[in-house]
């Protein structure tokens, strides 16, 4: 349908100028929110027990052998580095497309429980079916998408409420915590720290082996989750309205819960569910890219940022090292406090 | 423009989980027209229109756009062809109007497909029509709910269709408002040659803005025509359960419901109106 009065090319001009100063603010942030992530992940490889500087760190990455530095970069660094940077982005994309579908900031894997459902299933994997690599990735995601179904299906009546799934996932979150917890008692030989990885997240003693099918996943679903973001801008109006839009509601949902849940479960198989990341990620990116556009890569490379920089802190900032989540937990624990009582003020619309 | 494009349902049933809200419903939607949809509260009206634009399935029957079942249809070629404003929409935090109003070239974009002039032509045009051109930059949840429905409307007329369907597009306007939002459609009825169909509470304002009257009770049609025809002093005891008055609108010449309930009226109703 064409209109009968053409709009004034003036107007025509002002609204392209406003989609294009939007477009511009977000490719910025995302530029520069790469930059810092490349940085991050840079020093990560630079700093540790003995300083290698960047042109050593450059070479090794690049194949070269350098004394010294090949093993310690290139075995010890590099794959905490990968990881970190894997789970980082994988824990922020899935978060925020979470959070854009149910259109409620609490929506996300780590506050629902499915973080802690792939957690879970981890160490019961590891401690009690004595599994490892591989298998426990496999367990990790079965078992969240699992969690993902049964508190989908809780939560259906005749339709998801966001409110009523978040309840019912933060109940089933807190049921798969307790199980972690007690596996972990049952694992007499288990140190500290390998149990602090399943409680809150850690990137201790991170291997190729346990990092790969992260990343396998993260390339893989990781595309899938960008091409619907499309659509899940669309269901940012009501399901009613993206319907009308001609978004296929349900099909998108499902593509999204399906590739989320799958990059958020082979991320924790292999670093454990690292505290609040998804949850933090989408509002920090919100509030840095303003409402101009798609969310989800601003908020994985925030996701990113936030392990790479957080596990500095953790190993180097503090006079004790504390694994990744630890500090991830400390950031996060009050944002969610300051999300409920705005939430309750705002009459407890969620 | 003209108005080529037929919509009509045929036999349908429409149910939630067990609860039929719909049954064996037969309806032709005037083509080029202006439609209103009364009915007491729980009536189907909402339902209905839903299902005219696929968001249920019927339970039997189907509604044809052009001889096609649009539950059939692929979902971006119907949303080019129809649009609907539903009940309540949600604006994200913070997004502007004119990222919303641009929102409803949905079904115009691939996964790939980048901005066109022509998209920007087709929001200036939604925006002029709606006279929203200043408000662009403005916050939505800043905007007063008039502003905000006409927002709303400037979306789903960037989506560009013949057809255009709305659920309450007045609610929780006060009355000027509802007036001014009833003459931007009727613009856009006349100058656009658009189809409107509207699901609308005010018998008046509905007989005075509408082509054709359809005036559901029960999930069955109870009468449809002109509102002359329609909105009589039987349709309105039979449709409401109300007790009333229709005399000619002085200034439209469209019939006027007057209520009579209990208090305050020469001849109170014999009736009250149901609870």
């Amino acid at each position: 349908m064409t209109a009968v009065v053409p709009p004034p090319a003036a107007t025509v001009d002002a609204v392209a100028r406003n989609r294009v100063r939007r477009s511009v603010r977000r490719r910025l942030v995302i530029t520069v929110l790469a930059v810092l992530v490349a940085a991050a992940f840079v020093v990560t490889l630079m700093v540790g027990r003995t300083f290698y500087p960047l042109d050593e760190v450059v070479r090794v990455v690049l194949g070269e052998r350098v004394p010294g530095a090949s093993f310690t970069v290139g075995r010890l660094r590099l794959p905490r580095g990968v990881l970190a940077l894997v789970a980082g982005l994988a824990f922020g994309l899935a978060g925020v497309t979470f959070q854009t579908m149910l259109r409620n900031p609490l929506a996300s894997p780590d506050v629902i429980g499915i973080t802690s459902g792939a957690g879970a299933a981890a160490v019961f994997g590891i401690v009690i079916l004595s599994l490892g690599g591989t298998a426990v990735s496999t367990v990790a995601v079965a078992a969240a998408l699992g969690v993902a179904l049964v508190i989908y299906l809780l939560s259906f009546r005749g339709g998801v409420a966001g409110t009523r799934l978040i309840l019912i996932g933060i109940g089933v979150g807190a049921m798969l915590n307790s199980v972690t917890s007690y596996v972990l008692t049952r694992a007499g030989q288990w140190d500290y720290q390998e149990a602090l990885r399943w409680l809150t997240g850690s990137l201790n003693g991170a291997t190729w082996e346990a990092v790969a099918p992260a990343l396998v996943a993260l390339l893989v679903l990781g595309p899938v989750l960008l091409g619907q973001s499309r659509n899940l801008s669309a269901l940012q109006l009501g399901d009613d309205t993206a319907a009308a839009l001609g978004v296929r509601v349900e099909r998108t949902r499902l593509i999204a819960i399906v590739c989320a849940v799958g990059v958020i479960a082979f991320a924790t198989a292999a670093c454990g569910p690292i505290a609040f990341v998804s949850f933090l990620a989408g509002p920090i990116a919100a509030r840095i890219v303003g409402p101009n556009g798609s969310l989800l890569v601003p908020a994985a490379l925030v996701g990113a940022l936030l392990v790479l920089v957080a596990d500095l802190v953790g190993q180097f900032a503090l006079d004790t090292r504390y694994p990744v989540g630890v500090i991830t937990g400390v950031l996060g624990a009050p944002y969610l406090i300051y999300l409920i009582i705005r939430t309750n003020r705002a009459g407890g619309s969620l | 423009m003209t108005a080529t494009h037929s919509l009509a349902a045929e036999e349908l049933t429409l149910a939630y989980g067990e609860r039929l809200v719909i049954e064996g419903l037969d309806l032709v939607v005037p083509a080029g027209s202006i439609t209103a949809i009364v009915g007491a509260n729980a009536c189907g009206k909402s339902t209905l229109l839903r299902s005219m634009s696929r968001l249920l399935s019927p339970r039997a029957g189907r509604v044809l756009l052009d001889g096609k079942a649009v539950h059939r249809m692929p979902a971006k070629e119907l949303a080019r062809t129809l649009g609907l404003l539903p009940q309540s929409p949600i604006a994200p935090e913070g997004i502007t109007v004119a990222d919303l109003v641009g929102r409803g070239r949905h079904p115009y974009q691939g996964v790939f497909s980048r901005w066109s002039r022509e998209d920007d032509a087709a929001v200036a045009a939604a925006l002029e029509a709606t006279q929203t051109t200043t408000l662009a930059d403005r916050a939505v949840d800043e905007l007063s709910g008039g502003q905000r429905q006409r927002v709303w409307i400037a979306m789903a007329l960037a989506q560009q269709t013949d057809l255009l369907l709305l659920d309450e597009p007045t609610t929780f306007l006060d009355v000027a408002h509802q007036v001014e939002v009833l003459d931007l459609l009727t613009d856009l009825n006349r100058t656009r040659g658009t189809t409107i169909v509207m699901v609308l509470h005010d018998l008046n304002l509905a007989a005075r803005y509408a082509d054709h009257l359809v005036a559901l009770a029960a999930g069955q049609i109870h009468a449809a025509g002109t509102p002359a025809q329609v909105l009589t002093e039987d349709c309105v005891r039979a449709v409401f359960g109300l007790d009333s008055r229709v005399i000619e609108d002085p200034t439209s010449g469209a019939p006027l419901m007057l209520p009579l309930g209990r208090h305050h009226v020469d001849t109170p109703a014999e009736v009250s109106p149901r609870g």
